[in-house]
């Protein structure tokens, strides 16, 4: 360690004060403290600090992520063969995927990590963490046939638009990776939806019937997948989403170690559930009757209500907030499936509508903790005047 | 005596750390000089009474309050003025005094206590120094002697990390404490409020004037922000008065003997220290000889005036603070630790996130050391600020207020209700590093220039 920290510190050395990379040292530093947690010490308040940080967070969303991932990439790969017909192994399945979502993945990280570098570098900031999540999750809920460039623009869209122009990491209103996916739905339709991207080099083929079970629902068609097979994942979607039990699992490491809130994962799936129960009720149409259960393990909804609606910024802040919000992107998701047809799936418009009504939910949350205070004073001033 | 209901608290966390203060009481050392820190005192701007080489008496006023001259801050010990050390803007950072052979005393003519009338009393506290004893809630600075407090309070219950047994540091001064309870009490003509620990209630059973609670829950439990809040909210234009243990210890003295008490007892803790214990002492007094009593056996060490998360740092020929009952020493943390923002890495750093085991190893307590643990970012973990301030308040969009000196919002939020140590525990554990009790400070500074 200690050879390693000498020839860095030669490496910085033009970056330090006063030298002429000066300006630059954001982008060193963000390398610098992702080798080594830094020297510095408290200089005021409380002279002890938790050994928990903000990169220390983003590592565990990462971590809880990497289930689904490597799900989705071996999924990629067996919707393939699959659909071709063709005999496979496990490897070879999960070689097709990684060939076609690594290079997602890179895309994403070199397109917003240098648009946050330079923002850093321009404001005289340190480079934030928050990246490092949004980066991993573009691609994860990307269809998997999608060109590499409308990633580069949907990444550099959402870091711009979503993030940046409202002050950077901690400000933004909306989710950046779902703005990058709305942005990619609505700017090109035809590589986001239909029933030919789901499945990996589907557009050579003909005869492939690689729709998603929402898609088919929403087009009057019959589901031929069993709960568990929807559960497992082995079916049509985007990359990372289709797995529930793998996104389970991920939930779990967001729960357990407390960066995900339970409040909002728990609120959406009692949300949902009860929605699509009350869907079930009336029954008027396929997506309807669609059992209540189905409706939480298809589509985006788990991956959207684990990864997507717990993002702290995004989502409400408050405690009372959390289920509420929760409660409500569960409710939206399910009834933009049931009443619009043009988009099947409902958990990234809700989520997206949620993110602009969180400030809302907290602002009443908030304020009645603040009227509370208020009656308060009020009672004492009129005790003070029959006194 | 009035037995309360009492207060008990889930929220917020106990941080074990090695180095706690056995129950042994050391002699006080010889200090050869003492020293007032005037930012001890938040927001008084001092106006000195007397220069250097001038010679003084325990008891003889040092400095006035520029905003209320009746306020005075009197020397600990008889001496001679050695230094007022400046900074910059020519700011006094801190009056040295040097100890003389011969203590003598500023003696004051007190009646008896029961002669005497509330007036007399708070004459007796200005002229003696022993007024800046009594600190006022909302802010946190030495009460207004023109104002009336609704209620004081005195918390004997200290749950931050390493705190002092105050029913130990106690026992040797019942009488004046007893006296002490009895002055105060006269002079706002209203029982004492006592918080004290559920074990150590039978020790505070023979006071008279006093309503006693009972206090349980873990830090902040016993800032005594937590139990004005809990049983008499301050409301706009209210005031509520607030004294440390032994400072109505020391008030009692000064009715006992009729001259101003400086005594402390200091417990000399941290994971720093190979003997720790209490010492006796005096307010303001040199710290060195105490760091030899208690033997430190770290070199790159840092010496706190106060507990972990409020005390102020202070150098290895720095003094004594006034208000402290606690001197913490902890290692320095200047290392680079590589790869340490892996999650389950570097467990014996604590913390209260669970991506960490060290939750798991705590059991003995903890080895800390001044290592801020990573850097400052932007606010973006939710719901762990609420977690750790067992107040009916929102911590984070309070602390969003003050940062965006919004008054009337931070009015809204209850400003009025917390002082910055009640967010220690919240700088220690946010992942984002903010400076909380920082942007407490500072906005609290506003609303006494703004609000009054």
């Amino acid at each position: 360690m200690n050879a390693i920290r000498r020839q860095f510190d030669k490496i910085r050395r033009p970056f330090e004060k006063g030298q002429k990379l000066e300006r630059f040292a954001p982008a060193i530093n963000a390398f610098e403290t992702f080798l080594f947690v830094p020297n510095h010490t408290t200089q005021k308040g409380a002279h002890i600090r938790d050994a928990v940080d903000l990169k220390r967070t983003m590592v565990t969303v990462i971590l809880a992520l990497m289930p689904a991932l490597f799900y989705g990439i071996y999924n990629t790969g067996y919707q393939h063969f699959n659909q071709l017909g063709e005999a496979f192994t496990f490897w070879d399945a999960f070689m097709h995927g990684a060939w076609k979502i690594v290079p997602m993945i890179i895309v994403s990280y070199i397109v917003g990590l240098s648009i946050e570098f330079a923002f850093a570098v321009y404001r005289g900031h340190e480079v934030n963490e928050g990246y490092l999540v949004t980066g991993l999750l573009i691609p994860m809920i990307m269809p998997v046939d999608i060109p590499l460039w409308m990633v580069a623009i949907s990444v550099a869209f959402a870091v711009l638009i979503a993030k940046e122009a409202f002050g950077g990491t901690g400000m933004n209103i909306l989710n950046p990776a779902l703005t990058a996916r709305a942005f990619a739905f609505f700017a090109y339709p035809t590589y986001m939806s239909g029933n030919k991207v789901w499945v990996s080099e589907a557009s050579a083929v003909d005869g492939i019937s690689g729709e998603t079970i929402l898609g088919a629902l929403a087009a009057g068609g019959n589901v031929q997948y069993s709960f568990f097979e929807m559960f497992e994942g082995a079916i049509p979607g985007s990359i990372a989403e289709t797995s529930t039990l793998w996104i389970a699992v991920g939930a779990l490491i967001l729960i357990v170690t407390g960066i995900g809130s339970w409040r909002i994962i728990a609120g959406g799936i009692l949300g949902a559930a009860l929605m699509g129960f009350l869907f079930n009720l009336w029954s008027a149409n396929p997506l309807m009757s669609f059992s209540w259960v189905n409706h939480l393990v298809v589509g985006g909804f788990a991956f959207g209500i684990v990864f997507m609606a717990t993002d702290p910024v995004s989502a409400a802040q408050t405690t009372k907030g959390k289920w509420i919000y929760g409660v409500l992107v569960g409710i939206f998701c399910i009834m933009i499936r049931v009443f619009n047809p043009a988009y099947p799936e409902g958990v990234m418009l809700a989520i997206l509508l949620m993110n602009v009504f969180a400030p809302t939910i907290d602002h009443y949350v908030v304020n009645a903790n603040i009227q509370k205070r208020k009656k308060r004073w009020l009672t004492q001033q009129e005790n003070l005047k029959t006194a | 005596m009035n037995h309360k209901k009492g207060i008990r608290t889930r929220r917020g966390a106990n941080i074990k750390i090695k180095g706690g203060a056995e129950k042994i009481l050391g002699n006080e050392p010889q200090s050869t000089t003492f020293a007032i820190y005037p930012d001890d005192f938040f927001s008084l701007i001092p106006k000195l009474l007397l220069k250097e080489g001038d010679v003084v008496k325990r008891g003889t006023p040092i400095f006035y309050s520029k905003e209320n001259p009746d306020i005075q801050i009197v020397s600990p010990v008889a001496g001679k003025i050695e230094q007022i050390v400046r900074g910059p803007k020519r700011k006094i950072e801190r009056i040295i005094i040097q100890a003389a052979q011969e203590q003598e005393v500023e003696l004051l003519a007190i009646k008896d206590i029961e002669e005497l009338s509330a007036a007399e009393i708070k004459d007796i506290l200005l002229r003696s120094g022993a007024w800046a004893f009594i600190q006022q809630r909302p802010y946190g600075v030495i009460a207004d002697p023109n104002s009336t407090p609704k209620a004081l309070f005195v918390s004997a219950v200290d749950t931050a990390p390493l705190s002092v047994d105050f029913e130990f540091l106690l026992k040797n001064q019942k009488e004046a404490f007893k006296m002490g309870i009895k002055v105060l009490s006269k002079l706002i003509g209203q029982a004492v409020q006592l918080g004290v620990s559920p074990l150590e209630i039978s020790h505070y059973e023979a006071l008279e004037d006093v309503d006693l609670y009972t206090v349980e829950g873990p830090h902040p439990a016993g800032n005594v922000s937590v139990h004005i809040h809990h049983f008499n909210p301050i409301n706009p234009g209210e005031k509520v008065w607030v004294v440390q243990p032994e400072d109505v210890s020391n008030i009692g003295r000064l009715f006992q003997e009729k001259s101003f008490s400086s005594k402390r007892i200091v417990a000399v803790v941290g994971n720093a220290v190979g003997k720790p214990h209490y010492i006796n002492t005096t307010l303001g007094a040199e710290v060195a000889p105490l760091l030899e009593m208690a033997t430190v056996t770290s070199e790159n060490s840092r010496i706190i005036n106060g507990d972990v998360f409020t005390g102020t740092a202070t150098a290895s020929n720095g003094h004594l603070g006034y208000f402290n009952n606690q001197l913490t020493i902890i290692p320095e943390g200047n290392q680079y630790r590589m790869f340490g923002w892996l999650p389950f890495v570097d467990n014996a750093i604590p913390s209260l996130s669970k991506t960490s085991f060290s939750w798991f190893l705590g059991k003995n307590g903890y080895d800390v050391n001044t290592n801020l643990n990573g850097e400052e970012r932007a606010l973006v973990v939710t719901g762990e600020m609420e977690k750790l301030l067992p107040m009916n308040l929102f911590p984070m969009q309070l602390l969003k207020a003050c940062m965006a000196q919004d008054i009337e919002k931070m009015e809204a939020l209850g400003i009025y209700e917390v002082v910055s140590e009640d967010f220690g525990l919240i700088d220690f554990a946010n992942t984002s590093k903010i400076e909380a009790q920082q942007i407490i400070q500072d906005a609290i500074a506003l609303m006494i220039k703004e609000v009054g």
